[in-house]
């Protein structure tokens, strides 16, 4: 990280060839936005594109969001164990949602997801969160994508309900949506369409007992009149005596193998393709797209074949008044 | 009474270390733990590495305490135990031994330190989640007070509050949160008629720092409030129980390794606040040596304290008077202040659910107070005499000897105290030790059993101090405390403005924000100097890691190695650093991070700081290093210096 960039045709076939061990070097480098670090992050996700790879990136990439406080990173800890126990490789991506003062920020999540040192199967990253509270970085994205190619599993942790756990939602095959029982603020999102039904919503601290069987059933009371009757809703503890988490596993799983996974991913691939192009042209060029949304719509007409990098060209050949 | 907190290596040798005290005319014995022994694992432990009888004496079984307790008299004797996650087992293995003495656990007078909030707010040797930890204390309160009657099963401690930074108000507030929280738990285990007893029994340790008025003042108000809260909370109609107890140690926040000698005024200023008014004077008092800062106290340096004590006891008037502050308007004023100010505060916390529940915003107010604090030393509002003013200095007759002025623990403690640990466990009853942990174990389930009988038959079928702990480790779960640097307050922006320019160009040169992680390795819960160096590290504008305390080598490099830091900070105020700094930078190499660059900060005499150097460590801070801008500075240009000469053209 010191001596030049690595090589990212060199990493893109070590991520294939399931070398865990290169993880800290891919974050390096997708998250260094110097010009030649960028150069090499774009082979690196053309080597670990589904053209390279021949299909999807093996690995289930997976969202865990949810308020403040409610318990994810012990949750995110937990998980990590049943999947070490299931001998599956794990790498989390932490965002850390502490706004940033004076471009510093503390990352203390990784504090909180308490993981075996010697255990070569698990990778956690802390990150900053992005311009926005809860959103993406675009590294963050990119390192997805890329450790999607060499990991069992990718989890994202953020913080946000609302807006922002839609980043997350773009990004992720499955979304785990936590909240803890007492608390109305989801249920209210939920209700009035702030939000997005989640995939997955977990319940924590459902050692509480009755409240957490109260905000269970009101929750998938919720769920059932907004016609979602299928979206599990699961109660775990994190907490010593544990429970919950077998039934979380599963139902992540299963929600995996029910999706149509190739469409997820581009719809991944484009939006992290909007999200690198907002993160060096900013909301003025955003603006010359015609906005958000109709750069969406842009992104969802153009050939699903075509990778992050292409499309983030489309974009600035777009913004600047060319045709693509 | 008049004590010194002591203790270090084996049992043996601070047995000797008692008896030449008691010699001298101490009158009670303060026994300091190691760090192991205090958060619960066995010599042979990886986290004890490098710890083991370091800050303390290290206890493993009961043998150990009948060597540490020979021949000094039980009945007679009144100790007190600094000791708290464990304390229900420390307490069970001085009563065994007393007993072996063939004193009943009826006659033993003394203190068990028993205080976890203050331990994940402060002091960091905690080893069980909020919750059992509460019981555990409600357990052995519950029990002393039938069983041990003179016994003091639990000192809530102030004094740990200030070392983190806390102002007189949350020093109060915090601690009368605290006792309310175990007199509430203490509820749920005995009979309400016991209650007043049980209020008659906490006892307090306090604080007191060179602003002797205002702290003589504190004193006052928390004896007004404490009584308030035993006649309105818990009914204590008997003006005996509801009385303010509190012993002290004074403060070793405001000592200084700069010009260590003028700490022995300190010292001497600071008892006057915990005595001078016979309406708030402390029951017991150590005073900290002269030159903790630097290391540890010798035992000459103890009783150069211990002579404060005397002369201030035997030939000032002090004690002739009654209360000299009686009537007088400044004192009534401050003490008014003080009490409202701390009721407002105690609102907050039973506002947010008691101090269990509020333990992370009472830890993010002390971060917070503590940055104030130094931002005011930095700033040059607040004088530290030798440190940020008139720090012109003679070269100083009492740190040149040859041990530079402290007491170094012989490094082969270690090794034998593993093997003798490795004998205990082969000479006892392996199947009484494992009935007993078994039922300790079951015990520790059912929350409607008092711990207390279970601990006392595990000590005495010689079960250690790392077997009880895991036991109940496994029935109860472990619990990291909050860091409380998450939501600390920015320093304002024209204090840090050069250096997060700084930071942002360099961050531009190497393409990515520069990313710092702080460390805490070993058993060292004093995490205040490492909290302040990550808030200020994230306010110059660096991405910083700080994963809390009580980390492994293994952790740290793991850590760094997966983060892709630039630089490490690591602190140590345990004098462990001469066997795990080097154990880091080991892992570091191992996981292939053996580039990134490396810091140190501690109590780290200079013979060491050679040492260290040498080994690879980049630079090494000590408390005279009290600028923190300056450390940041240092920091950005290491990590400048070593872009410019990649690891591969360096020799």
């Amino acid at each position: 990280m010191i001596a030049g960039p690595p090589d990212g045709r060199e990493l893109g076939a070590r991520l294939r060839g399931r070398d865990l061990t290169v993880a800290p070097a891919v974050l390096n480098l997708v998250e260094n936005r110097a010009q030649e670090a960028r150069r090499q992050t774009e082979i690196l996700m053309a080597a670990v594109s589904p053209a390279a790879l021949g299909a999807e990136a093996p690995a289930h990439i997976v969202g865990v969001t949810g308020p403040p406080g409610v318990g994810k990173s012990s949750l995110v800890a937990r998980l990590v164990a049943q999947w070490r126990a299931q001998e599956r490789s794990v790498a989390v991506l932490a965002v850390d949602p502490t706004s940033r003062r004076s471009g510093g920020a503390l990352l203390g999540d990784r504090a909180r997801i308490e993981v075996d040192a010697a255990d070569r199967g698990v990778f956690v990253r802390s990150t900053a969160a992005g311009d926005r509270l809860g959103g993406l970085a675009p590294a963050t994205r990119a390192a997805a994508g890329a450790l999607a190619a060499a990991f069992d599993l990718v989890v994202i942790e953020t913080v946000g309900v609302g807006q922002s756990e839609t980043d997350v939602a773009d990004l992720a095959d499955t979304v785990a949506v936590v909240v803890q029982p007492g608390s109305g603020d989801v249920l209210q999102f939920l209700k009035s369409g702030i939000m997005e039904v989640p995939d997955v919503l977990v319940v924590t601290k459902a050692d509480l007992g009755q409240v957490a069987e109260r905000a269970m059933a009101d929750l998938a009371a919720a769920l059932s009149a907004l016609g979602s009757p299928d979206t599990q809703v699961l109660a775990v503890s994190s907490i010593a005596p544990t429970s919950g988490i077998d039934a979380l596993v599963e139902a992540i799983d299963a929600h995996r193998a029910a999706i149509d996974l190739p469409a997820r991913r581009l719809r991944a691939r484009r939006m992290h393709a909007l999200a690198e192009f907002a993160a060096e042209h900013g909301e003025r060029g955003v603006r010359a797209l015609g906005g958000r949304r109709a750069a969406r719509r842009w992104l969802a007409e153009q050939d699903p074949g075509l990778d992050v990098s292409t499309l983030q060209r489309a974009l600035q050949t777009l913004s600047a008044g060319g045709r693509p | 009474m008049m004590r010194t907190y002591a203790g270090h290596s084996d049992a043996e040798r601070s047995n000797e270390l008692y008896r030449r005290n008691l010699e001298k005319g101490q009158t009670g014995l303060s026994v300091a733990f190691d760090l192991p022994t205090q958060t619960g694992y066995d010599p042979d432990h990886e986290l004890a590495r490098g710890e083991v009888g370091k800050v303390g004496v290290s206890i493993a079984h009961v043998g150990d305490m009948r060597t540490l307790l020979d021949d000094i008299p039980l009945d007679q004797m009144n100790t007190s135990m600094t000791i708290n996650a464990t304390a229900a087992w420390l307490l069970a293995l001085y009563i065994v031994a007393a007993e072996e003495q063939g004193v009943p656990k009826e006659k033993l007078q003394g203190t068990t330190q028993n205080d976890i909030l203050k331990e994940y707010l402060s002091r960091g040797t905690y080893a069980f989640p909020p919750a059992p930890s509460m019981r555990l204390i409600a357990d052995t309160i519950a029990y002393t007070v039938e069983h041990v009657p003179k016994w003091n099963p639990i000192n809530i401690c102030s004094y740990h509050l200030q070392e983190a930074g806390a102002t007189p108000v949350q020093e109060i507030a915090f601690a009368m949160s605290n006792a309310i929280a175990v007199l509430d738990s203490v509820r749920e285990r005995v009979p309400e008629p016991l209650m007043a007893e049980v209020f008659g029994r906490i006892s307090f340790f306090v604080n007191a720092g060179v602003r002797f008025i205002e702290e003589h003042a504190k004193l006052r108000a928390m004896s007004q409030l404490w009584e308030q809260l035993g006649h309105e909370r818990y009914s204590v109609r008997d003006e005996k129980l509801s009385r303010f107890r509190y012993g002290v140690q004074v403060n070793s926040l405001g000592l200084t390794e700069a010009q260590p000698e003028n700490n022995v005024y300190r010292i001497a200023l600071e008892a006057l606040a915990v005595t001078l008014g016979r309406d708030a004077r402390a029951r017991a008092i150590q005073l900290p040596a002269w030159n903790e800062a630097l290391g540890l106290p010798r035992p000459w340096d103890q009783q150069w304290s211990l002579r404060l004590q005397q002369v201030l006891a035997y030939e000032t008037d002090l004690l002739e008077y009654p209360d000299v502050f009686e009537g007088s308007k400044v004192m009534e004023g401050l003490v008014a202040e003080l009490v409202q100010g701390a009721s407002a505060e105690m609102q907050r916390v039973t506002d947010l659910g008691g101090a269990v529940r509020a333990v992370d915003y009472m830890k993010s107010q002390l971060v917070e107070s503590h940055r104030e604090r130094w931002r005011r030393i930095e700033a040059h509002e607040l004088t530290i005499v030798g440190m940020n003013r008139f720090t012109t200095t003679e070269p100083s007759p009492l740190t040149g000897d040859a041990d530079g002025g402290i007491l170094v623990v012989d490094p082969a403690v270690e090794a034998q105290r593993r093997r003798a640990l490795d004998q205990w466990r082969s000479t006892r009853d392996g199947a009484a030790v494992d009935t007993a942990l078994r039922e300790l174990a079951r015990v520790a389930a059912a929350d409607s059993e008092n711990i207390m009988p279970a601990t006392i038959a595990a000590a005495r079928a010689g079960a250690t101090t790392g077997e009880w702990s895991q036991t109940l480790r496994e029935v109860f779960g472990e619990y990291r405390a909050p860091t409380g640097v998450g939501t600390a307050a920015a320093v304002s922006s024209e204090d840090v403005s050069e250096l997060a320019e700084e930071v942002d160009r360099l961050s531009e040169a190497l393409g990515r924000r520069l990313k710092f992680l702080v460390g805490k390795p070993g058993l060292d819960g004093h995490s205040n100097g490492a909290e302040q160096i990550a808030v200020r590290a994230r306010d110059a504008g660096m991405d910083v890691v700080y994963e809390g305390i009580r980390l492994t080598p293994a952790q740290i490099a793991n850590s760094a190695s997966q983060e892709g830091v630039h630089v490490i900070g690591l602190s140590i105020l345990s004098g462990s650093h001469a066997e795990l700094i080097p154990a880091v930078l080991r892992a570091l190499r191992e996981s292939g991070a053996g580039d990134v660059p490396v810091v140190v900060g501690g109590i780290i005499p200079e013979a060491d700081a050679d040492a260290l150097r040498a080994a690879g460590v980049a630079a090494v801070y000590t408390p005279k290093d009290w600028d923190l801008n300056r450390m940041m500075r240092d920091i950005i240009a290491l990590v400048g210096e070593r872009r410019d000469a990649p690891a591969a053209a360096r020799a």
